[in-house]
């Protein structure tokens, strides 16, 4: 620590070469930034604790079939299992088709399945007992300035009413909040009581989408989803049964592979970035070859030198890594409510602490990368060759 | 009092630079055309186009001695390039093949409010009432070129990674052959009216394990034979299709479709198609020409991935804009003591900043042939699959086109403007006298 004062002077020797560079880190920690956040949008919903102990049972042949809701009691009386609840697509518009956002009917015990979501006890009460009642995310509510006691009509894409409207009223109840940052894309969602859906709705009565399971120990997922698959095997609604993990990795496997996406772009900046900040770091030792023998004079050890040079690169990389990446978390936070939902979640995830950890572990490693082939030469120089300019 | 100065300096420069930007950005070829013309014109005929080309020729020629640092505002242009154009040409892709699906003279025709045709529900009696349409195209037997189609999903393992996805299965009618008229069989025959058999469209069948020509696939519990590949050169291409009574037997639809195609007597027909059965009383249906209806399907997913691109591209450029300032900075401080010596013997600064911000261009555009040059030869045709309105895979192939290539080469040549700019003011205005004491 003694020599930061000595390695930020070299930093900033050259101001304008140094800035520039620092800003070119930025831009490429930003997209880092940026892209995990997205990425995470997608596989972070499945990798969440309580999701651990959870199991989703979707028809067999497509998960947009429905199943008879008879086999809530069923699943129910399966040993193992601790609760299960159930919820149905509804795939509602407010206002124009692009305003979309994810909107279902759930049971009336969905939300005890669900302790991620946090929502006032009377808010609580109020959706159990008012049949129209709606809750939404705390992202979505604040999108569309919607507030509690708010009426909202939601055009229906697939549920008709019985007179054939197609304008359902929720009278929204309460509003949720989620905590755990990977999982705050579920914020965006829409909820209301199933009970309204099916007593109003048109035509698939006594039906649901799917059911949720909670395990009375998550050890016994395996066994659990055979015996409820067994339930209505060779039936004309077989089910299938996995994790919630599962079931949310093969969603969003389906929008297409985003791992590849964004590890393809990131590869494409990082090279660039590592020539860049490597190019600066050549020029920074080849300009200051004098000094540095100056230094091995006064007695600075070859290592040391090589140490200095090292310490001067990683500065370089975690003083531009760390303000992308602070510029990052504000603009997901901007961008995150304004983004269009896909599928199941909104595709932004406020930047986390796994990012930012990764982050900080590229900045090193890209630090001492790029300022090893210069270090090396700052090790290696012959004082006397150095001074004379040779 | 100066920070209103820095602030006037800063916003002057920032106008004179944005508006060039612009201008590159939006101009048609031609007109960057006649400005290379001009520019060659003025190069050869007057006496400070000769000084710039002399000055130029010396930078050039020494940019071998600056490999590495020169290398930088290649690369980095060129993979500012090479995402921009993968990006658009993914969402080129996958708008061309939606668009392509769709024509003027054939509508589709689903439940009011419904948007996409897994939401819709078209009952038996409806679907008789609009094929009866007087605007709908008959054969020289009667019959009303109209298809009642029922779109459901089936989950099919994956080739490339072998997980399940959803492939669409449409049961369609028997005007189908005649209204989607594109469509050719690659292998195999056309599924018998009545029998459990698909055809597999040609994307599918790529995409998806069980789909060859003679293998059975169960649905519903039920087994169906595969019996042909069909090619139709749109999203059809993505879904299986069999027989619309009896995929709906299967799937316990009873006599209800999702959507009535039907092919109009001509484009021109569609407005009274459309007023015809708006006012009819027993129906409560959406129609649309199914071009609008396609296009509809891939504008939240084409802008998206638009959006999203076009952001990632600002990004990375404003980096290498970066880079580049810092490379040209070094190359004009490299020769200093060069310039000042022309500027010495009556070389005038014109030409100075003209042959500078040309090298920069110059390697601009060499990191831009780079980045469209390698896009090109990977993603070009590149086919991947997302998941479409109808909730399942919809296969496209990456386009990249000579619009998108162009597109990238105005990018390099604006990030490599904004990158020289600033290095060539400053060889110009550097004073003389220190110039020729510099090392």
């Amino acid at each position: 620590m003694k020599y930061f004062q000595l390695i930020w002077a070299a930093l900033f020797r050259r101001k304008t070469r140094t800035i520039f560079t620092l800003l070119s880190v930025l831009a490429a920690f930003l997209l880092f930034g940026l892209l995990n956040s997205v990425h995470s949008a997608f596989t972070g919903a499945s990798n969440s604790v309580a999701g651990a102990s959870r199991l989703i049972t979707v028809s067999k042949i497509s998960m947009t079939l429905s199943l008879p809701k008879s086999l809530h009691e069923r699943i129910a009386a399966q040993p193992g299992v601790a609760e299960v609840t159930y919820a149905n697509w509804f795939g509602g518009i407010y206002q124009d088709p692009k305003n979309f956002f994810p909107s279902q009917a759930v049971a009336d015990n969905f939300l005890d399945l669900y302790p991620e979501w946090e929502l006032p006890a009377d808010q609580r009460k109020a959706f159990h007992d008012i049949r129209t009642g709606a809750i939404v995310g705390a992202s979505l509510a604040e999108k569309y300035h919607w507030k509690v006691g708010d009426k909202i009509p939601l055009q229906a894409t697939i549920f008709p009413q019985k007179d054939g409207s197609n304008t359902w009223t929720f009278d929204l109840v309460g509003i949720y909040h989620v905590t755990d940052p990977n999982l705050r894309g579920q914020e965006n969602n829409f909820y209301f009581n199933w009970a309204y859906l099916d007593e109003a709705r048109q035509f698939d009565k006594g039906t649901v989408g799917w059911y949720v399971v909670k395990l009375a120990d998550r050890n016994n997922a395996d066994q659990v989803a055979g015996a409820i698959d067994a339930l209505s095997f060779d039936s004309d609604h077989e089910t299938k049964t996995e994790s919630e993990q599962a079931f949310t990795a093969a969603f969003a496997g389906q929008f297409g592979d985003i791992g590849l996406i964004v590890g393809a772009i990131i590869g494409a900046v990082f090279f660039t970035l590592v020539l860049l900040t490597g190019n600066t770091m050549a020029q920074a030792v080849r300009e200051r070859v004098p000094e540095l023998a100056i230094l091995k004079t006064l007695g600075f050890t070859n290592r040391s030198v090589l140490a200095l040079v090292l310490a001067e690169s990683v500065l370089l990389l975690v003083l531009g890594g760390v303000a992308g990446l602070a510029l990052a978390g504000v603009l997901v936070n901007a961008l995150r409510t304004s983004l269009p939902a896909m599928g199941p979640t909104s595709p932004m995830v406020p930047v986390g602490a796994a990012s930012w950890l990764q982050g900080l572990c590229l900045m090193v490693l890209v630090g001492l990368i790029v300022g090893a082939l210069p270090a090396v030469r700052g090790m290696r120089l012959k004082i006397v060759d150095a001074l004379s300019g040779r | 009092m100066s920070t209103l100065r820095i602030l006037n300096n800063s916003a002057v420069t920032a106008t004179a630079l944005i508006v060039p930007v612009i201008l590159l950005l939006a101009a048609p070829w031609w007109v960057l055309a006649a400005a290379v013309v001009a520019l060659a014109a003025w190069m050869a005929l007057t006496r400070a186009g000769h000084q710039t080309v002399s000055i130029a020729r010396v930078g050039i020629a020494t940019l071998g001695q600056r490999l590495g640092s020169s290398s930088v505002v290649v690369v980095g242009i060129a993979g500012v390039v090479g995402v921009l154009v993968a990006l658009l040409a993914m969402a080129a892709g996958f708008e061309a093949t939606l668009a392509q699906t769709g024509t003027d003279d054939t509508a589709i025709v689903l439940r009011a409010g419904s948007q996409s045709e897994t939401n819709s529900i078209v009952d038996h009696a409806s679907a008789q009432i609009i094929t009866q349409a007087p605007q709908v195209l008959r054969t020289e037997h009667g019959q009303p070129l109209a298809s009642p189609e029922l779109v459901v999903v089936a989950t099919l393992p994956k080739r490339s990674t072998g997980l399940d996805a959803n492939v669409e299965i449409r049961g369609v009618g028997e005007g189908a052959w005649d209204l989607h008229r594109s469509i050719k069989i690659n292998e195999g025959r056309k599924f018998s009216p009545g029998l459990r058999e698909l055809m597999a469209g040609k994307s599918a069948h790529e995409q998806f394990k069980g789909l060859d020509v003679g293998s059975t696939l169960k649905l519903n519990g039920q087994l169906w034979n595969v019996v042909g590949i069909f090619d139709s050169g749109d999203s059809h291409n993505s879904e299986v299709w069999g027989d619309s009574p009896v995929v709906g037997a299967t799937y316990r639809r009873g006599s209800n479709t999702n959507s009535v195609v039907v092919r109009l007597t001509d484009a021109g027909a569609f407005d009274g198609f459309k007023a015809g059965l708006a006012s009819d009383p027993r129906l409560k249906v959406d129609v649309m020409t199914t071009r609008d209806y396609y296009n509809r399907q891939s504008e939240t997913m084409g802008r998206l991935i638009r959006v999203v691109g076009t952001t990632i591209a600002v990004i990375m450029a404003i980096g290498a804009v970066f880079g580049s300032l810092n490379t040209m900075y070094a190359a004009v401080s490299a020769r200093a003591r060069e310039i000042a010596t022309l500027r010495a013997i009556g070389f005038r600064g014109g030409p100075v900043i003209v042959s500078v911000l040309l090298e920069t261009m110059l390697l601009a555009l060499l990191g831009g042939a780079l980045g469209a040059t390698l896009t090109w030869a990977i993603f070009d045709n590149y086919t991947a699959s997302t998941l479409g309105m109808n909730f399942s895979q919809v296969v496209f192939s990456f386009r990249v086109s000579p619009v998108l290539l162009w597109s990238g080469l105005k990018w390099a040549l604006a990030i490599g403007f904004i990158g020289g700019v600033f290095p060539a003011m400053r060889a110009a205005r550097m004073s003389v006298t220190a110039g020729l004491r510099e090392l």
